[in-house]
This record gives structure tokens, C-alpha cells and sequence, in this order.
């Protein structure tokens, strides 16, 4: 028998101060049963003697000081893990939320997980072919990546993750693969427009999803993250799979932080986030990559939206500090009907040199980007410049670049959401809109290659 | 050192991090003690009454009031010995190969493994015309440790009186090698030492420092030097290449040794070093770079109490290499990580916090740190030579939204004499390194004057000078052009135009990851610059002539100039015979008359190159 505590000595926000207790250990999961016999989860924030502090997951409301009930689970917050889980819709926490059973678990695994040994880290090298060409061409993604999308309110991050997870594959491998999503604090439809595509494309048999909604306890969300990449890291590293993560949207993961940090009034971090922020985020981010000689992979992409499309706002800020690069999304491509709308300048993969190459895409694709990424830089400028001071004041050849920065936004960019190109074909279309500039222009690329994929690309345009 | 004893402690509170324990009187601070039955290492940063506040190196999840508390008597110490080389550790020098081939894919807790291997056996030889008497700093023998460094074995600190029975041999770390009979009794030597992390080791007297370190990297070299037993530092918004430049320096710097410390980062970044390093030839000895390298990896998943402690294992270590009379560099990456944890123990602590939550004692603490660099004359006993090391640190500064008036960013900016200041703007024009030219300062720059002179070239100030003044020219210039157009700018103001932008992108850009491209020796640096500078020499005296601009920025030659540093270096007489081309190719263009067939001949060569 669990002893059990009817101390609750004061209730604030998300947390609740127990007093009389005896053997709490910090981080466990205690139950609390309310006056109405309906039970909530909460975790152990902090145990000083007797006291404890208590941040409750599926929020207070409800709770009394006289009548509720305090049980001490004796073990930090945990997740059935069993191959089982493929195909299956569980809440913030983990428990199942479609009608499925309960999942027999194989094992227990502490949500938390542990800190990768640096030492044992494979490099991600291995291109996966998302049939973007933005990410593809520009920003090539590996196995074992983060890479999250910086989005702002009301554009179309959720429908380029969808397509993402789509397409995603790796170059001519046929090896097992999974996406896991968790949903934190995103709207009914948002979660819905996942469900219904991998559905509709079967991989929902291949996804585990961790639902915890707008109108689900903020508090939760804590949580959610850690139970996704829990499943993860067990497919990936236990069953062997390639395993895509989806999280979204990071941004509510914070505020659910920030709300636990006012209530224990602590000192406050920049914008109110709290100082550990970044070391909190880390220990989510951190957890995808590769691991020597496992087969699977975890490979991770948070969707964030900036408040006010502020890129130094703490959130993106501490986020691009600790992913492998980001997917910059623009409202003005989005208006002017560019999609997916990314902004190509200020997006980076860093990891790109390791996964692209004669072996792995192709020999020109690294001059390719840095030519590419040059010319629309340069053709964006002159756009600017025609702007302050008319368009008559520009050059012959900035008139070249401005308009194969508008090609390239109209042709390169966009997209459909169900086109999945080929590497070949974001490789050539590249060149293709090269043509347009003198061959004196592409600098960036070595003379082999322009001997070799030149002529080929203007052929091409020709007889288009 | 205080004795072991039986006191234990008891746990009465525990918040992240921090525990809090009764029954401590008697412990000092910074003492290391061991929490709770699965002995989690700890150290004890506040005392008061019997109470003492532990910061905890590992995850405290699951413990509670009630456990115990073992006590040490020691404070935190790094091992010091052979068998450092090579190696890669954890903030607190845990050996994360060892621990990975213990099964420790993850990194599980109490794990404790010692920061040297206590097994292997290591050749020891004996110093020669050793005294009888010997003190601090000795050196009584050495070890091979790798085929690229020697370390020799000197008498401890602290250590003084007759040595008594050393003798040459294959020992352990542990093993007794000879004895030194003191005022206070003998004390055994042995290979290994253990030195407080929090404490600098001590050394004779400082020094100004008085040569450059070279880095390869010619934005660094010749514009914003750093000199062996100098300090720089590297802050910049994400994405900006801070990375890349330290791991960058911890390849092509000029040092015996370099110690790498990974502090509260990206795990796959040191993936990348541990990858790379045993791949790369030091240019210098020939020999893999891994064989130079020390490893502190404590990434920013990893526990952040010891990530705390990661930057002082680190400089531990690397005084201790200098001590032996080596030149020494250290990157910290990054130094704001370490701050945060400072930050994240004191808010715990519930300390007064200064600006931006950091404790008020955020800017000692840098000071300190970066103090612990310099050129000094090391401790050599009594009998020999006085012997010089060197330690250059190198922090990376990661200030929240890149902004520069971060208490991080300026506390480190009051000590460190080299500001390489990354721009965002530069890094998302792809400009790398994204050091600002303008922005950027070293204050060696003058005292380095004489060094560059005499082993490069005569001329070399003068050089950097001239270019200096071309880039602040440029940025003046670039206003006007946006103010009124290009057009309003003279042939002598398009040709300065020109050159800056030359400088710019055919001097200081520099690719990482290129493989020619990604060191340059000072020889090949000089060549670069001066067949730029001599362009520009040349074509203001050829528009004074009467030369066209136009003609004289579309020579061919600049493109020849543009590609010069992807030109081996076993091939920079190409550079030298390329400065005497640009003389006879610019004394064509005179006067007017002749523009029409150097334009004509221009056109020839161009065709020429795109058939
Ligand atoms: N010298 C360089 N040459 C080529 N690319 C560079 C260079 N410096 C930085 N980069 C590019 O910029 C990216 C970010 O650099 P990094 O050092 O990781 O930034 P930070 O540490 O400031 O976040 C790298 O992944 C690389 O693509
Ligand atoms: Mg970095």
C-alpha cells in the first residue's frame, strides 16, 4: 500500500505544496486524488524535508486543500515502450487516447531519458531525399539531424511538415522507418491535418503520435516532448528503425516552462522565460542524432513560431543555438502566393557538407548551392536597390539577377505540396535558371562542372 | 590534505542540481563529496552552520531527504599525467571512451572511473645530471606519450628536499617512481599529480607575450593576431561561425598542445572533432593532430553543474602542459554555456542576482579565468634552466540575439586582449569567417610589429596598414554609391571600390572547408596580399596615366588574383610570378590610344576561356 497524504498545505497555479511527508525522492510522479475520486498526475519539483513542491500536469483546478489526496508513485514519469506502440494516438503524458488497449509494456522507460556520451555518437552523413527543393538543394537534411522550421503565426509550417514526412526517404535504402509526432498545445484541425495525411498515405501504421491539444493542460506539454522521443529512441535504437520527429510547436512547450518559473516566483530570464531555458531545450533537442553501431536513427524537425516573426526572441534564439541549422519561413513569400514560403538566405543546414557528394547526390551539388545561394543574394539586392532608387538606375546585369531571383522564387521555391522532386530535378532545375546569367557570373562553380551540366542545362531551356 | 573521515552527511533538500545536507560541520568549500548510496559526485559551494549546498555533477532524479552524504576532505582535482593526450572527458574528467566501452551509450549516473588509466604501463626515462636537492617545477624524467609530445615529469608543487631512489622503468601512474625526503617527511613521486581545478598552477614570473600564434586563418593572422600566451575572444549570434573558427585554431594553431573544451554545446560538434582529429595532419609535425589534443566534452544535454567545472578541467590541464615548458592553446566553446550554469546554481542558491539574472560575481570569475593564460617562466627547481611555457585561451561568447551588450560578452571583452566580432549579416552572406573588419581589434597588433618584420617580410606593416585604410575607405565610399549611385565616384575612388572588395573576397574569405584552402601559411598570406595590394598600386598609376577604369578592373589577371588561394603550397612561386605579371600587364594600359587593343586583347583572352 502507497501511503498516502491529505496535507495539502497551499495551491498556486500549476503547483501544489504538500507537507508531512516522508521518502519523497526529487522528479517522482505522485498521483492525486480529488474530493470527485478522479485522480491527476503531478511531478516532484523540489522536496526540502517533510515539504514538497508539486508541478501537477493536468493543471489544479479542482483540487482542495482539506479532502485531496496525495500518493507517491516512488518513480519519475514513465512510458510503455513495446513495438506496439507503432500506429497508436496517446495523450501529452502517454497514456493511450484512441480506443486501442493498453499497451503491454516490454519495458518502462523514464521519460527523461539520459544525455547521449558524446563519444558514442555516429556523425549524421546520409542524405534524405525530402523532395523540397529548398531543403534539398539549399539545406540538405541527414539522418540524425535537427533541424526545426522558425515559423511566425498563420503561415503554412504544419503543411510543409506534413509534406516533409510525406517524402522523406533516404536514397536507394528500403530500411524501416517511422515518424513520431507530438502535438503540443496546437488546435484540433492542426493535429487533424497529420492524421488525416498519414492516413491517407498509410504510414499512420508506421507513426506513434502524443496529442496534447490547445485545450489540453498546458502543464502537460512538459512532458509531451519527452514522451515522444522516449518512443523514439526506443524504435530507433531498440527496434532499429529510422525514425522521423515531428514536435510542434515548441513555442507552447516554452510558455508552459515560463508558466511553471512564475509560479515558483523565480528569477526571470529574458522575456520571462526562465535562465535554464537553453539547458531545458538542449536535453529535447539533443536527443535525436545517430548512435555507433545501432541501425536507426532519430532525425528531428521542431516547429516553432516566432512571436512577432522575431528571430532574436528567446524561443528561436535558444533553439538555433542548439539545433543543426534552421528552415526560415517568410510572410512575404506567403503573400506574393510563394509556397512552401522559405525564406532561402537566412535558412542553414549545417550539417549539408556531410550528406552531399558525388557518392551521396551528386559532385556539383555543393558549388551548385554556393552559386545559387550567391546569385539570388545578389538579384535580392538589386531588388532593393531598384526599390530606393528606380528601377532605371540599375545596371544590365543587376536587371539579369533581378529577374533570376524572380525565377527562382516562382520556379525554384514554389512548389506544390504534393510535388515530390527528385534530387536530379532540384539539381537540374538549378542549373536551368543559371542559363539565364552570363557563364562568366557563376564563379562559384568549378569549370569541370560548368563543362559538364552547362551545356546539358541549356539544352534543356532551350527546347522548353 | 585533510583526512578521510567517517562523518557522514544527510540529505534535507534537493532542487535540480542542488542538494542541501545537515551534518557537515567540518567540510570545507569546494570540497568534493559523494551524494546519496549511488555516489553522485558533488562539491559544496555554500557553507553555513552544519549545513552545507552541493552542486551535483550528475542527474538527481530519484533522490530524496534521508540519504546520506560521503565526504572526501579533497576539493575537485583533474589527474595529472601521461595518458591526457588523446583523451576525451567529461566535464569532470570521466574518460567518455571508457565509460562508452563500459556500456555507456547514455550516460548513466555514479558511473566513476578514473581520469587516467590505472593499468597501462608507461617507459619512463630519467632526467640528466640530476641534483640531489630538488623543489617545485623539476623536471626528473620523462614519457613518450604520443609521437607528438614528450611529457615530462616534474616534482609536484609544493614539493621540496632530497630525491631518494628514482629510477627509470616502465610504472603505472600510480606506481611509486622514486621518493623526495622533505622537512615534513618523504613524499612519494609518482608519474601522476593531482592538482584543484579552481586553483591555477603556480609559476615563476609573466611575461609580455612576444609571438604570434599562427592560425592559418588570414583574417586572423594579419589583420587580428593572438599571440602564444594571449587571450581572445569570439562572440557572435548563432550560425555566425564561432564553431567553426575554434575548431578551426584547435587545428592549424601553432602550439605543442591543444585542449579543446566543449562546454554545454551540440554532442555531434565533438562527434566532428573526434572524427576529423585522428584524419588531420598537423602541418607542422606531419603527425595525426588527435596525437597534440586534449578533449573536455560537456555538452549542453549533459549535466550542467559539471559543465560549470568543464572549463576549469580544462585550463587545469592545460597549465600543466605549459608548465612542462610547451606552448599551449585552449578553446572554450562556449564560455556563455558556463556562464549560464554559474547563473543556474546561484538563482538555486537564491542569490542576489545582477544584470540579467547572472550573480554578481559573473565578471571575477571571467577575469579570473582568462588570468590563467600568459607566457610565463615556469617553476624549474633550483638547478635548471629556467624554461618558458605558454597557454593562449580562446573563448567563443554566445550572446542572447547576438547583441553585444550581453554581461558575458562584455565582462570578457574587459580582459581578453583579441575581439573577433562575428557578424550575422556577413555569415548569412556567406562571408566567412564572419569576422567584422571594421568592428574587430587586436591589441597585439603593435607589439607584434618586430616578430613580423623579421620573419616575414620587411614591408608587412605597411601592408596591413594600407589595407586598413582601403576597407574604412570602402564602407565611406559604399555610403555615397547608396546615397547618389555609383557614378558619382572618381576612377581612383571605383578602383579603391574594387580592391576593398577584392580584399574582402579574395584575402579574407577563407573556406573551412576547403581543402587548400583552409590553412595558409604566413609565406603564402604575404603573397596573397601583396599581388592584391600591388593591382592596386599599379592601376591608380595606370588611370594617372590615362588608363580607362573600366579596362583596368576588367583584366583578366583579377581572376588569376581571385583564385591564388586555392593555389597549393608546395606552388606559391605562381603567387610571386603573378605579382610580376600584374607589372607588365598594367604598364601596358598608358593613355587613351591604347585602350582600344588592351580592350581587344581582353576580349581575346575571355573567349579564349569560355571555349
Ligand atoms: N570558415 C568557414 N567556411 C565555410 N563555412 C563556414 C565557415 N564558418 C562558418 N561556416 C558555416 O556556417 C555554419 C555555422 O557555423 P558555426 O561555427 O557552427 O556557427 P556558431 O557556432 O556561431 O553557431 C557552419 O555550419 C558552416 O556552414
Ligand atoms: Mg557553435
Amino acid at each position: 500500500m502507497l501511503k498516502e497524504y491529505r496535507t495539502v498545505g497551499s495551491i498556486s497555479g500549476p503547483l501544489l505544496l504538500v507537507e508531512s511527508v516522508t521518502e519523497a525522492k526529487y522528479g517522482h510522479i505522485v498521483e492525486i486524488e480529488l474530493p470527485d475520486g478522479s485522480l491527476r498526475r503531478g511531478q516532484i519539483l523540489e522536496v526540502d524535508r517533510d515539504k514538497l513542491l508539486i508541478q501537477v500536469f493536468e493543471g489544479t483546478n479542482g483540487i482542495d486543500i482539506p479532502s485531496s489526496c496525495i500518493r507517491i508513485l516512488g518513480r519519475g514519469v514513465e512510458l510503455a515502450l513495446a513495438p506496439e506502440i507503432l500506429g497508436r494516438v496517446f495523450g501529452g503524458l502517454g497514456t493511450p487516447r484512441d480506443d486501442g488497449p493498453a499497451i503491454i509494456a516490454q519495458r518502462w522507460a523514464d521519460i527523461n531519458g539520459s544525455p547521449i556520451n558524446p563519444y558514442a555518437r555516429d556523425y549524421p552523413n546520409e542524405f534524405i531525399q525530402t523532395g523540397i527543393s529548398t531543403i534539398d538543394g539549399l539545406n540538405p537534411l541527414v539522418r540524425g539531424q535537427k533541424l526545426p522550421i522558425f515559423s511566425g503565426s498563420g503561415l503554412p509550417h504544419n503543411r510543409l511538415a506534413v509534406q516533409l514526412a510525406r517524402q522523406a526517404t533516404v536514397l536507394g535504402s528500403g530500411e524501416a522507418f517511422a515518424v513520431v509526432f507530438a502535438a503540443m498545445g496546437i488546435t484540433f484541425d492542426e493535429a487533424q491535418l497529420f492524421i488525416n495525411d498519414l492516413t491517407d498515405t498509410g504510414a499512420i501504421e508506421r507513426a506513434v503520435m502524443f496529442i496534447n491539444l490547445a485545450d489540453d493542460p498546458a502543464i502537460e506539454r512538459i512532458a509531451t516532448p519527452r514522451a515522444a522521443l522516449t518512443a523514439a529512441e526506443y524504435l530507433a535504437f531498440e527496434q532499429d528503425m529510422h525514425v522521423l520527429v515531428i514536435l510542434s510547436d515548441m513555442t507552447n512547450y516554452c510558455e508552459a516552462l515560463r508558466q511553471i518559473a512564475a509560479s515558483r516566483k523565480e528569477v526571470p530570464g529574458r522575456r520571462g522565460y526562465p535562465g535554464y531555458l537553453y539547458t531545458d531545450l538542449a536535453t529535447i533537442y539533443e536527443r535525436a542524432g545517430r548512435i555507433k553501431g545501432k541501425a536507426g536513427s532519430i532525425t528531428m524537425v521542431p516547429i516553432l513560431t516566432m512571436p512577432e516573426d522575431d528571430k532574436t526572441h528567446p524561443i528561436p534564439d535558444l533553439t538555433g543555438y542548439i539545433t543543426e541549422g534552421q528552415i526560415l519561413l517568410s510572410r512575404s513569400l506567403e503573400r506574393r502566393g510563394i509556397a512552401p514560403p522559405v525564406d532561402v538566405l537566412p535558412s542553414l543546414s549545417r550539417l549539408k557538407d556531410k550528406g552531399i557528394g558525388p557518392d551521396k547526390t551528386r559532385e556539383d551539388h555543393a558549388d551548385l548551392y554556393n552559386q545559387l545561394y550567391a546569385a539570388y543574394a545578389r538579384g535580392k539586392d538589386a531588388q532593393e536597390l531598384a526599390a530606393v532608387l528606380g528601377e532605371a538606375t540599375l545596371s544590365d546585369m543587376d536587371r539579369a539577377y533581378v529577374a533570376f531571383a524572380d525565377a527562382f522564387e516562382h520556379r525554384y521555391i514554389s512548389q506544390g505540396d504534393y510535388e515530390n522532386r527528385t534530387i536530379e530535378q532540384t539539381l537540374n532545375l538549378g542549373w536551368d535558371l543559371l542559363t539565364t546569367l552570363p557563364k562568366t557570373e557563376l564563379k562559384r562553380i568549378r569549370d569541370e562542372y560548368l563543362d559538364k551540366y552547362l551545356p546539358e542545362a541549356q539544352k534543356r531551356t532551350k527546347t522548353a | 590534505m585533510s583526512k578521510q573521515s567517517d562523518q557522514q552527511g544527510r540529505i534535507v533538500k534537493v532542487s535540480g542540481p542542488l542538494v542541501v545536507a545537515e551534518n557537515m560541520s567540518g567540510t570545507r568549500m569546494y570540497d568534493v563529496v559523494r551524494v546519496s548510496a549511488q555516489k553522485l559526485v558533488g562539491e559544496i559551494i555554500e557553507l553555513k552552520g552544519d549545513l552545507a549546498w552541493i552542486q551535483v555533477y550528475e542527474e538527481t532524479g530519484g533522490i530524496g531527504p534521508g540519504e546520506p552524504v560521503y565526504i572526501t576532505g579533497r576539493p575537485l582535482g583533474v589527474e595529472l599525467g601521461p595518458g591526457l593526450i588523446e583523451s576525451i572527458y567529461d566535464g569532470i574528467q570521466r574518460p567518455l571512451d571508457e565509460l562508452y566501452e563500459a556500456g555507456g551509450e547514455y550516460i548513466g549516473r555514479g558511473a566513476s572511473l578514473p581520469g587516467l588509466d590505472r593499468e597501462k604501463k608507461w617507459r619512463f626515462e630519467l632526467a640528466e645530471n640530476l641534483p640531489k636537492e630538488v623543489s617545485a617545477g623539476q623536471i626528473i624524467g620523462q614519457v613518450q606519450e604520443s609521437v607528438s609530445v614528450i611529457q615530462k615529469i616534474m616534482i609536484p608543487p609544493g614539493v621540496q628536499g632530497k630525491l631518494k631512489g628514482l629510477s627509470a622503468g616502465d610504472y603505472t601512474v600510480t606506481d611509486t617512481i622514486g621518493k623526495v625526503e622533505t622537512a615534513n617527511g618523504a613524499v612519494d613521486l609518482k608519474l601522476m599529480q593531482i592538482w584543484p581545478v579552481r586553483q591555477p598552477r603556480p609559476y615563476l614570473r609573466r611575461l609580455s607575450p612576444a609571438e604570434p600564434l599562427l592560425t592559418g586563418q588570414r583574417v586572423i593572422d594579419m589583420l587580428f593576431p593572438i599571440t602564444k600566451g594571449g587571450t581572445a575572444c569570439v562572440p557572435g549570434p548563432f550560425g555566425s561561425g564561432k564553431t567553426v573558427v575554434q575548431h578551426q585554431l584547435a587545428k592549424w594553431v601553432d602550439t605543442d598542445v591543444v585542449v579543446y573544451v566543449g562546454c554545454g554545446e551540440r554532442g555531434n560538434e565533438m562527434t566532428d572533432v573526434l572524427m576529423e582529429f585522428p584524419e588531420l595532419k598537423d602541418p607542422r609535425s606531419g603527425e595525426p593532430l588527435m596525437k597534440r589534443s586534449v578533449l573536455i566534452a560537456n555538452t549542453s544535454n549533459m549535466p550542467v553543474a559539471a559543465r560549470e567545472a568543464s572549463v576549469y578541467t580544462g585550463i587545469t590541464i592545460a597549465e600543466y602542459f605549459r608548465d612542462m615548458g610547451y606552448s599551449v592553446a585552449l578553446m572554450a566553446d562556449s564560455t556563455s554555456r558556463w556562464a549560464e550554469a554559474m547563473r543556474e546554481i546561484s538563482a538555486r542558491l537564491e542569490e542576489m542576482p545582477a544584470e540579467e539574472g547572472y550573480p554578481a560575481y559573473l565578471a571575477a570569475r571571467i577575469a579570473s579565468f582568462y588570468e590563467r593564460a600568459g607566457r610565463a617562466v615556469c617553476l624549474s627547481g633550483k638547478t635548471q634552466e629556467a624554461r618558458e611555457g605558454t597557454l593562449s585561451v580562446i573563448g567563443a561568447v554566445s550572446p542572447p540575439g547576438g547583441d553585444l551588450s550581453d554581461s558575458v560578452v562584455q565582462a570578457t571583452l574587459r580582459v581578453a586582449k583579441v575581439f573577433w566580432s562575428l557578424e550575422a549579416n556577413l555569415a548569412a552572406r556567406r562571408h566567412f569567417p564572419a569576422i567584422d573588419w571594421l568592428r574587430s581589434y587586436s591589441l597585439y597588433r603593435d607589439s607584434l610589429q618586430d616578430w613580423f618584420t623579421q620573419n616575414v617580410a620587411e614591408e608587412l606593416t605597411e601592408m596591413i596598414a594600407t589595407t586598413n585604410r582601403l576597407l574604412e575607405e570602402e564602407s565611406q565610399l559604399q555610403e555615397i554609391v547608396r546615397l547618389v549611385g555609383a557614378e558619382a565616384l572618381s576612377p581612383n575612388e571605383q578602383l579603391t571600390l574594387e580592391t576593398s572588395r577584392s580584399i574582402r573576397e579574395d584575402f579574407l574569405h577563407q573556406n573551412a572547408f576547403h581543402d587548400v584552402d583552409t590553412h595558409t601559411s604566413m609565406k603564402k598570406q604575404y603573397l596573397m596580399l601583396s599581388a592584391i595590394l600591388h593591382f592596386h598600386e599599379r592601376g591608380l598609376m595606370a588611370i594617372k596615366r590615362g588608363a580607362d577604369i573600366n579596362t583596368i578592373i576588367s583584366l583578366p589577371l583579377r581572376e588569376t588574383i581571385a583564385r591564388a588561394k586555392y593555389i597549393e603550397e608546395k606552388q606559391i612561386d605562381q603567387i610571386e610570378e603573378l605579382v610580376k605579371k600584374i607589372d607588365t600587364e598594367l604598364d601596358k594600359l598608358s593613355g587613351a590610344e591604347e585602350q582600344a587593343t588592351a580592350a581587344a586583347a581582353e576580349q581575346n583572352t575571355s573567349d579564349a576561356q569560355n571555349d
